[in-house]
């Protein structure tokens, strides 16, 4: 199972939500991260544009922890662009 | 009868800037008191700290007129132009705002109509006045964007009730030439019909029959979520076309002027354009979403400088979207 995505995940918490990476972990929710539902709204735009991969509403507030939403996302067929 | 002046010198050029807004005050803290919210909820969520309400003796055109007036200080031009109203909440369904505005302005017989493009109304009007000018209709317009939004929002329901506040601001503008300070241009307009439900005043109109005042369909029901997707996503979209329309860089843009709708959906679409922060402007905190007004508020508490170019931005209830460029006039202040 690709951590690609995971990664990515991460990486738009961080840079992006203002999350520290120590709180990152497959585990963690959303509200774990301290961010609430317009976040959440952000998120899924932010997926859309770097994944290329539509997360609609109500899929969005499924969403429990980290591992839910790269499952979700790599069930979509995200893509994680260019090397590094 | 066409113009014989040729379009170069029918650009919309914008001489004249004005607000009126309600004395009354109510902050996050007069809501908490009697709604289940918080100030802090509020101010994270939206950047919204008070608003303004008007006493229920002020119609829409009340604050329009104020603001024309303020607006025609500018210029001290008291020759008659035409009147164009952007507004969601006139003061009846008939007639429009803008006669009534025109005839307490004096004037006799000028063109004057509303422009109903909920939030994106401003922008909207700036393109109808750019085309009564380019037309060759009038020499001069008297643009107001006004909205009452306190009067169509349910004051008892939290998810509403802290978001909208009451205002006016109005510009100027006469015929002249793409290069002179003040021209605006071009513009970038849309719209989404498709998902009314989202962000409507359901009754009222004449898709249903007007209810008794106490039912929810007669004020503003939105879904938030789904508007703030929809609203980042085609603001961004309509910056870029129109900044791809206007043969510049979003590093060409000195100063960013959205609607005022929630803070949040305005830093979205500037990280997303890559906008900077200190050239983004924003005064939400003070009016909350006053509408049709709000781009007009925000140009005023802007302490813009002349040649500056702004970016302005709209997103509303249709759904409506819509952009354009203006370079910032010399104003005397």
């Amino acid at each position: 199972m690709s951590s690609a995505v995971y990664d990515k995940v991460k990486e738009l918490l961080v840079e992006k939500f203002g999350v520290s990476e120590e709180e990152v972990s497959r585990e963690a929710t959303f509200s774990d991260l301290d961010l609430d539902s317009l976040d959440l709204v952000e998120f899924a735009l932010a997926a859309e544009e770097e994944l290329g991969v539509r997360i609609s509403d109500e899929e969005a507030e499924q969403l429990d922890t980290l591992d839910d939403t790269v499952k979700l996302l790599e069930e979509k067929g995200a893509t994680v662009e260019g090397g590094a | 009868m066409t113009s014989s002046a040729s379009v170069g010198s029918r650009t919309p050029v914008v001489d004249g800037l004005g607000v009126a807004v309600p004395d009354r005050v109510v902050t996050n803290a007069d809501l908490a008191a009697r709604l289940d919210t918080t100030d802090e909820w509020i101010r994270t969520r939206t950047g919204i700290a008070e608003r303004r309400i008007a006493d229920p003796t002020i119609a829409t055109s009340d604050l329009a007129y104020e603001a024309a007036l303020a607006a025609l200080k500018d210029t001290d031009e008291a020759r008659p132009a035409a009147v164009i109203v952007a507004t969601t909440t006139p003061d009846h369904p008939m007639p429009g705002v803008a006669p009534l505005v025109a005839a307490r302005l004096g004037w006799d017989a000028v063109p004057a109509f509303d422009v109903q493009a909920a939030c994106s109304g401003f922008v909207y009007g700036l393109a109808s006045a750019s085309g009564l000018i380019a037309a060759g209709v009038s020499d001069r317009v008297v643009l107001i964007g006004a909205d009452l939004m306190s009067r169509i929002t349910n004051q008892d329901d939290r998810a509403t009730a802290v978001l909208f506040g009451d205002g006016a601001g109005a510009v100027t503008l006469r015929a002249g030439t793409p290069d002179e300070r003040g021209a605006v241009g071009p513009f970038d307009l849309g719209s989404d019909g498709a998902h009314v439900d989202r962000l409507v005043v359901a009754a009222g109109g004449t898709r249903a029959p007007g209810p008794e005042p106490s039912e929810p369909a007669r004020y503003l029901s939105m879904d938030g979520r789904d508007v703030y997707r929809h609203a980042v996503r085609r603001m961004t979209e309509s910056c870029r076309a129109l900044l791809d329309k206007a043969g510049l860089d979003v590093d060409d843009v000195d100063r960013f002027v959205a609607h005022q709708a929630n803070l949040r959906i305005l830093m979205a679409v500037a990280d997303r354009l890559g906008i900077s922060a200190e050239r983004r402007v924003s005064n939400v905190d003070r009016y909350g979403n006053t509408s049709a007004a709000s781009i007009p508020l925000a140009l005023a508490d802007a302490a813009l400088r002349p040649g500056e170019r702004i970016l302005l931005t709209a997103f509303g209830s249709g759904f409506t979207w819509g952009s354009t460029l203006m370079t910032w006039p010399d104003l005397g202040r």
